[in-house]
């Protein structure tokens, strides 16, 4: 009787045990995966049944023309060459690198300058931060509700306010010049947070010492937070801008609440142009298609990143 | 191992939960325990009941159960604007209701795919069915490809509303089903008062109001072989420039709307808006305004041209009670009972063949002009329809908001949104 092949356990090299881990028998390694494998059963699930299976089916999808009511039928690449070739694809495309242009360096500014002033010592600190995480948890629905109600250009707060300075506001969302700021604004307000709690403890764990000899070196506090703290947050940084790259691309709630898309178009960003084309328009197919187009951006442009993050980011 | 076989049990069982809830519910329920002799659970969805009519809709359930002990037809509602959003996903989910309502417009889209059931054989296993109970008309404007798929449920026009009161107090004169345009727009100038935020006139730019002027200016919005955009000509441009003539002069900008919902029927309801180009829906909502209203057929230009919206009753073709679907179905739509709660609600009117069952709309005092509402059918004008109708009507829309904001030119406007809609044909 010959002993089935070992497929479990990866090819053992003569000196690659590492020390201090006992070797175990088979069976208990077995047993050990299996434990293993248990634990992870509570997120692998979700994860198959909620993310991967459904990315299976939407490229499924994007190969079938699908109304949604009649049956499929097959159409091969015809929806990414559909989409490829339509203008509004296009469009779609610039309004959404247009919105992370206006909302990424406004988030990260806002969020790193935050995260400086709560870095000291102050009164009620503590209550600061946790003011400035609230809109971070708070549903997109109500922000973007509010945030159209601040900006509503006849009876908004905003524009009110800036009546009083006797400047005349402009249309905000109802106006396509300002649709895209009045998005991007609302954005940055809400993710402030979440950059600033990033940030802060990027700042927390620089250590006071390169501070100080810095100082002793005759370093002012610009030069100091330029060559000394700038260097050091890089990791939070690179952090912060893969994360909102990814979350930039795929707006979504803020515009279909604020704006829809509107007015005449100006804010019809990828997702946007996802929904509209499955649940108003019937084209299930080439929304899939397009969703994995975006998916094929943001691949590219995430990985982009993490080569060029040799070159600038530093750690420790 | 026993401890292995314990951890086997457990990663079932958590396999088996998961399973139960993702299971998507059934197209249609029974109830438990619901043998041969068990109710029938029937779901119908509307977007026509919610919110002014759901009680109306409530007494048809009830006189239909009466007949039908052995069914519960269990509504659904939902407003027009996500109506169809969540009946594709539905039908797309496999949990579409057995039957629910479409209109004129979305009828084809459906009919096309193989969504709704054939209603002809089981109508031809019904004794009692009469065809020539409905309006002939009707009747025909939901059968596709020779095929019944739908039964016609209502139809109500589109007229224009007006604020006695506040025409009496400007000493503008009422007005009358021979207004033109220039009527109108003279009058609608003389009662806006800015100051006071009165506007004169409402009539939203949009692919309905404008496929309908279009109409009344003489023109048409598909040339005669149904394949070229024929709106961007000079009766569409006068159509166009009729509509957003209007915004910011006698009418709020969009602006100054500020994408609050209702804002017109609340405008209206307030006592702040002399004329109101809507349907008649709204007639059970205006029942109680402190002020005098009343109706008449629209202004006309080179002719009238009403618009007429129809609603139908359709049953999913994966229904598990096809019977029972095309009973509910013929009782909402050509019962006495169903027509005479329309009647008496000022909800839509039933497409009924017997006359005298519409009699008694005239009846109902409020409001005293609503013989306009069957002048109004004298002269229609129907919406074109086409496979990509609502891409359609976005464009036109869009385009024609582009104009009212003065963004585009109104031809420039109409000639964009015909190159948009050649795409779609």
């Amino acid at each position: 009787m010959s002993a089935p092949p070992d497929t479990v356990a990866p090819v053992r090299r003569a000196g690659s045990e590492r020390p201090g881990r006992p070797r175990r028998s088979r069976s208990a390694r077995l047993r050990y995966a299996g434990i293993v494998a248990f634990f992870l059963l509570p997120s692998a699930i979700p994860l198959a049944l909620f993310t991967l299976v459904p990315m299976a089916g939407s490229l499924w999808v994007s190969l079938h023309e699908w109304d949604l009511i009649t049956p499929m039928t097959w159409a091969g690449l015809g929806n990414y060459a559909e989409l490829l070739a339509d203008p509004a694809t296009r469009a779609a495309f610039l309004h959404t690198v247009a919105f992370i242009a206006g909302y990424l360096p406004l988030v990260y500014a806002g969020g790193l300058g935050l995260a400086v002033l709560l870095n000291r010592a102050m009164p009620a600190r503590d209550l600061f931060r946790a003011v400035y995480f609230l809109p971070v948890i708070t549903s997109w629905v109500v922000v973007a509700l509010m945030w159209k109600w601040l900006l509503n250009p006849r009876s908004g707060v905003v524009n009110w306010l800036l009546g009083v300075f006797g400047i005349e506001g402009p249309g905000w969302w109802t106006d396509p010049a300002w649709a895209m700021p009045s998005v991007i604004l609302a954005s940055a307000w809400k993710d402030l947070g979440f950059v600033m709690v990033i940030m802060l403890a990027g700042l927390q764990a620089i250590p006071r010492e390169y501070l100080d000899a810095a100082r002793v070196d005759g370093a002012g506090a610009l030069a100091r937070f330029r060559y000394v703290t700038l260097p050091l947050l890089s990791p939070s940084t690179f952090f912060v801008i893969v994360i909102s790259l990814i979350n930039g691309f795929q707006v979504f709630d803020q515009v279909h609440v604020m704006t829809g898309g509107g007015p005449g178009g100006a804010t019809q960003v990828v997702v946007e142009q996802v929904y509209d084309l499955t649940f108003r328009y019937g084209r299930a197919g080439d929304a899939s298609a397009l969703s994995w187009l975006l998916f094929a951006v943001v691949l590219v442009v995430t990985l982009a990143q993490v080569r060029a993050q040799r070159r600038w980011v530093t750690y420790g | 191992m026993a401890r292995n076989l314990r951890a086997a049990v457990a990663l079932l069982a958590a396999a088996a939960l998961l399973a139960a809830g993702c299971a998507k519910g059934s197209a249609t329920r029974d109830d438990a325990g619901g043998g041969g002799g068990g109710k029938v659970t029937l779901r119908y969805f509307t977007f026509s009941a919610a919110p002014d009519h759901v009680k109306d809709l409530d007494q048809i359930v009830a006189a239909f159960e009466k007949e039908n002990p052995r069914v519960d037809v269990r509504v659904e509602t939902a407003p027009f604007e996500e109506y169809f959003t969540k009946l594709q996903t539905s039908l797309a989910g496999g949990t579409a209701p057995d039957t629910f309502e479409l209109n004129y417009e979305n009828f084809v889209t459906y009919a096309g795919g193989k969504a709704l059931l054939d209603l002809g054989p089981v109508a031809a296993a019904d004794k009692g069915y009469d065809p020539a109970a409905y309006q002939p008309s009707s009747l025909a404007a939901f059968r596709h490809q020779g095929r019944q798929f739908a039964l016609p449920a209502s139809f109500s026009t589109v007229v224009l509303f007006y604020n006695k009161d506040l025409f009496e107090k400007a000493g503008v004169p009422l007005p009358t089903a021979d207004w033109t345009w220039e009527d109108e727009m003279d009058a609608a100038r003389r009662l806006t008062d800015r100051k006071n935020k009165v506007y004169g006139d409402f009539q939203p730019v949009q692919f309905h109001e404008f496929y309908k002027t279009l109409s009344q200016a003489g023109g048409r919005f598909l040339a005669e072989d149904g394949r070229t955009p024929a709106f961007n000509g000079p009766e569409g441009v006068r159509a166009a420039e009729w509509l957003v003539g209007k915004v910011g002069k006698v009418m709020p900008t969009e602006a100054e709307i500020g994408g609050t919902a209702d804002y017109d029927t609340n405008l209206f309801k307030s006592g702040k808006l002399a004329m109101w180009h809507n349907g008649i829906w709204q007639f059970a909502g205006l029942a109680d305004a402190p002020f005098e209203w009343d109706v008449v057929v629209e202004p006309g230009d080179r002719t009238k041209a009403s618009a007429v919206f129809h609603n139908a009753v359709a049953a999913s073709a994966r229904t598990g009670h096809p019977k029972e679907a095309w009973a509910w179905a013929r009782f909402l739509t050509a019962s006495k009972v169903a027509a005479d709660v329309r009647i008496r609600s000022s909800w839509e009117l039933p497409p009924v063949a017997d006359r005298s069952l519409l009699a008694g709309y005239l009846k109902e005092p409020r409001p005293p002009g609503r013989q306009a509402v069957f002048d109004s059918l004298k002269s229609i004008a129907l919406p074109p329809v086409i496979a990509k109708q609502q891409e359609m009507q976005d464009a036109v829309t869009e385009e024609l908001g582009n104009a009212a904001a003065g963004r585009k030119s109104v031809k420039a406007a109409l000639d964009d949104a015909a190159r948009k809609v050649a795409g779609l044909l």
